[in-house]
């Protein structure tokens, strides 16, 4: 019941936000819808057995059935989508938007989307709700983005929707392989493919989801969007529409194709580490706040991919420990770049400087999300960074030690970034003002809390990890 | 049966309903009214009670999946009445022979769902489509109209040259007209092989695929908007099936030979289709390239023939048929048919435009539109068959540009600013779209809505 209540909730939600009139009560009532949700999901962090999970008859010609399941990843990222959409409403509820109403309706609707894909346990199903995350997405920022967001968000869209198609094919084509014809993850974890199918099908399911993540050199829709995107909508976006991606990857691709994804691991790693290194040069020259954190995003997303691959208990919990963390600070990094913006007026770090003197607070708050950001020991991040490149340097002391550069090379962006804008000479005398809402204060301090907590006490999280990652290394093996 | 004979005496009435009645715009609801006892009385045969029993020594069988093609397409021509009624008052002078030459072409429909011999078929493509030829030049003072007809009725009689002249090899080579024997089981001489060829190619030229598609895009556009929706909706679905029907029949034991010859079809008509469709700035004329990028996903269910393909078409016929006839009412009211005509619709027609997002999603194949399950049906049936996976993958990717230009339109609506003239709506034209949009979204939620019919 508990699965369904999470989709259920935005998606009605969401539908009824668009007959509503005013703007407060729209902000209201996603606000309120979005908490609902929360509680939804933190009741299931203590739920287990049949709560978790609801199997009904949806579509019996296809052999498809509406079969949704909480397991620890699940948890996770439900959890992620939950916590994240209630702080980024809060944090920019000051925000105008023209047309509030549909607005916050599309946001709800992706919610619902991305609660889907987390709780799927139909190959089918998940396509559906794949789509139905990337369709909203669509229209908010092609609506209510920045001054290229036409162009922008349309690249975004035509590589995400080539790649569900690509990987609709592969869906197809496993489903007649399987022997009771059905979309089932238990038929499909049991396919028996020869080998030339198999590595041929990979490929169809990988490029759909290294799009989404995105890896280098599928990723270069991702900075322009981030950047046109309205923040709060980039926030979903990086916050948690990428990990649909890595999610995907762990939940089917190496478990229905675990010899083609030892294979191809090799490549797929040399693809993760080059974006790294890649990314994280170019984060190091941008002058735009949100395309530096745009850069840094694809560096981490890099290193998900690369220890996915690497097939070791260790890379898997790491991962899955990351995305969570990952949202988390990145929401964080963005709620501020949205306070400066809001208020100054400009993301450029050659208009800005000093602004510790004028908001310390706000200035704490970033430092601390920037040394999550390069993981920084007692930051949630390290605990799962740790894990990720002990996983890589077991695979591979080459790519290892490669993908270590990228740690520098983040640190460099990272802090530079800090120094620029919030020490330094403060630019610009006459735009003294910087209120920093109380909401967003608040909010702040919230994601400031989780950062601290599970970088000091991460044993929850890796609990609830432990039980996919067993199951998956059981089937990989 | 049902339909062939009503559709017949239905279209006669009408004829006469012009010369007792003078208003114009009681023949739009004289026609629903006959369209919606037609539906009924095909909905009847499907449950196994016919009106007419007549021996049809075999030239004509009636099935299921006939019987539901028609319901499918005499559903769409009624809401098409229904909501373009105006428009094809407009049209021409002759209202009430527009509307009996559209109960002619119901019949020919019922014809080629549901013949099992050479000869009806070719009769039914012929009432089928010489309706189509007055239709399109039934705006006599219209230059480009009467090009478009004069276009439309010499490349048709060609291809019903060629297909004749099929036909007469198949007799030739097996001494008989009917569909099942016309090839003897395993034995292929060279003028069967033929004769089968020229008519494949004569359906092709019927269903606009490619390379024999070159007249669609003159005639769609020069055609009225509103015939062109009828053209394009109802007409050409109904070639899917007459051509289905041949290919289960007989092509289908030709071999390997016919699948390379359907997919080099299929091929060609996806890449034409789409690639050019990209390019237009009008959207009446993008709307005809489309269709036949979507004839080109059609022909799948060529490629396939197994039972998925035939649901795969019913479901592709409904979708498409009601989107486009969806998208061609609310153009018809639109003096400036280009993309800059859509500039800003959301603002001064925010439910027409949502609606009309819907269509084109759904013509687009996104989730939650019936197109998406017409296109999943469509590829799940070739990946069953196990041949030419690379097919479907190109498929797919052509199925990825449509969205472009499918995009451009909504982007035109949703996210530009503009003035848009649109002919004042009334309150039943909105429901009468709100109910297709509905429709689209229940289909695509729940495909077995439509396809439960095959089956009771």
């Amino acid at each position: 019941m508990i699965p369904v209540l999470l989709i259920v909730i935005p998606l009605v939600t969401g539908l009824i936000s668009f007959f509503l009139k005013e703007e407060r009560s729209a902000k209201a009532f996603a606000l309120l819808s979005s908490v609902a949700t929360l509680a939804v999901s933190l009741i299931s962090l203590f739920q287990s057995g049949d709560s978790l999970s609801t199997d009904a008859s949806w579509l019996p010609m296809l052999g498809s059935r509406f079969s949704v399941s909480l397991d620890g990843m699940g948890k996770i990222l439900t959890l992620l989508t939950a916590v994240s959409f209630p702080i980024i409403f809060a944090a920019t509820y000051n925000n105008k938007y023209k047309s509030p109403n549909a607005f916050y309706g599309f946001m709800l609707l992706t919610q619902a989307g991305l609660m889907g894909v987390f709780c799927a346990m139909d190959l089918f199903l998940f396509y559906f709700f794949w789509e139905l995350a990337l369709i909203p997405a669509y229209f908010l920022c092609s609506k209510w983005g920045g001054e290229k967001r036409i162009p922008v968000t349309f690249k975004f869209f035509v590589y995400t929707f080539l790649g569900s198609l690509l990987m609709l094919v592969g869906i197809l084509f496993v489903y007649f392989k399987t022997p009771d014809h059905s979309f089932a993850i238990s038929s499909l974890y049991n396919l028996a493919l020869t080998y030339g199918e198999e590595s041929f099908i990979f490929w169809l399911f990988f490029i759909a989801f290294a799009i989404k993540m995105p890896v280098f050199p599928f990723h270069t829709w991702q900075p322009d969007t981030y950047e046109q995107a309205p923040t709060a909508v980039t926030m979903v976006l990086s916050g948690i529409m990428v990990k649909m991606g890595v999610f995907a990857v762990i939940r089917w691709l190496l478990p229905m194709f675990p010899g083609a994804s030892e294979r191809m691991a090799d490549i797929v790693m040399i693809l993760a580490v080059t974006g790294m290194i890649y990314a994280s040069l170019i984060a190091i020259r941008q002058d735009d706040m949100k395309r530096l954190v745009a850069y840094s995003s694809i560096a981490h997303i890099g290193l998900m991919a690369a220890s996915m691959f690497t097939g070791s208990a260790s890379g898997i919990q790491g991962v899955i420990f990351q995305m969570f963390a990952h949202g988390i600070n990145i929401i964080g990094l963005w709620i501020v770049i949205d306070v400066i913006e809001q208020q100054l007026g400009t993301r450029k770090f050659s208009e800005l400087g000093g602004l510790a003197q004028k908001a310390p607070v706000l200035a704490i708050m970033f430092v601390i999300m920037s040394f999550a950001n390069i993981a920084l020991p007692l930051t949630n991040s390290f605990v799962g960074e740790f894990l990720m490149f002990n996983s890589v340097f077991n695979y591979s002391i080459v790519l290892g030690a490669v993908a270590c550069i990228s740690i520098i090379l983040a640190a460099v962006y990272t802090l530079w970034m800090v120094q620029k804008v919030f020490y330094g000479e403060v630019a610009n005398e006459d735009r003294v003002v910087l209120n920093v809402p109380i909401n967003t204060q608040l909010m702040l301090a919230v994601l400031v809390a989780v950062v601290l907590f599970f970088g000091i006490y991460p044993q929850p999280m890796i609990n609830l990890t432990s039980e996919t990652v067993t199951k998956i290394i059981a089937q990989i093996k | 049966m049902n339909t062939i004979i009503l559709s017949a005496i239905f279209g006669v009435v009408m004829m006469f309903s012009g010369i007792f009645i003078h208003n114009r715009s009681a023949y739009k609801n004289i026609s629903s009214a006959a369209l919606l006892l037609l539906l009924v009385f095909n909905i009847f045969e499907s449950q196994g009670s016919s009106l007419f029993n007549i021996n049809t020594t075999n030239f004509l069988h009636f099935n299921k999946f006939g019987l539901l093609f028609n319901s499918i397409c005499i559903f769409s021509t009624l809401i098409y009445v229904m909501l373009s009624g105006r428009e094809i008052e407009k049209a021409g002078n002759n209202t009430a022979e527009a509307h009996a030459l559209i109960f002619f072409v119901l019949c020919g429909i019922g014809i080629v769902t549901s013949y099992t011999n050479l000869l009806m078929l070719f009769i039914g493509i012929e009432i089928l489509s010489i309706p189509l030829y007055i239709l399109t030049g039934s705006d006599k003072k219209n230059l480009k109209g009467n090009e478009a007809a004069l276009k439309y009725f010499l490349m048709g009689s060609f291809s019903t040259g060629i297909m004749l002249m099929g036909i007469a090899m198949l007799y030739g080579s097996g001494g008989t007209f009917m569909l099942e024997n016309v090839v003897k089981n395993g034995i292929v001489s060279y003028l069967s092989a033929l004769g089968m060829v020229l008519i494949f190619i004569a359906l092709c030229f019927k269903v606009s695929a490619a390379p024999f598609h070159f007249w669609t895009p003159d005639v769609y556009d020069g055609a009225p908007a509103v015939i062109t929706s009828f053209m394009a909706t109802v007409v050409k679905v109904a070639g899917f099936a007459a051509f289905i029907r041949l290919i289960e029949g007989r092509l289908g034991s030709m071999g390997s030979q016919t699948d390379r010859l359907i997919a080099i079809v299929i091929i060609l008509t996806l890449a034409f289709g789409n690639l050019t469709a990209v390019f237009q700035q009008s959207v009446k004329r993008m709307l005809a390239y489309s269709s036949i990028a979507q004839a080109g996903f059609m022909l799948f269910s060529l490629f396939a023939v197994n039972d998925a393909a035939k649901e795969g078409l019913l479901l592709y016929a409904a979708a498409y048929s009601l989107a486009t006839i969806g998208i061609f009412a609310v153009l018809a009211k639109m003096d400036d048919m280009t993309l800059e005509g859509f500039n800003g619709l959301s603002k001064s027609q925010p439910l027409i435009a949502a609606l009309l997002a819907i269509f084109l999603l759904s013509l687009a194949g996104i989730p939650l539109t019936a197109g998406f399950f017409a296109k999943f049906y469509m590829l799940s049936a070739v990946v069953k068959t196990g041949k030419y996976l690379g097919l479907v993958i190109i498929g797919v990717l052509f199925a990825a540009v449509s969205a472009y230009y499918y995009f451009k339109v909504i982007q035109a609506m949703y996210f530009k600013d503009g003035n848009v003239v649109l002919a004042p709506v009334t309150a039943r034209f909105k429901y009468l779209l709100l109910f297709v949009a509905a429709l689209i979204v229940v289909l695509g939620v729940y495909p077995n809505a439509l396809l439960s019919f095959l089956y009771f």
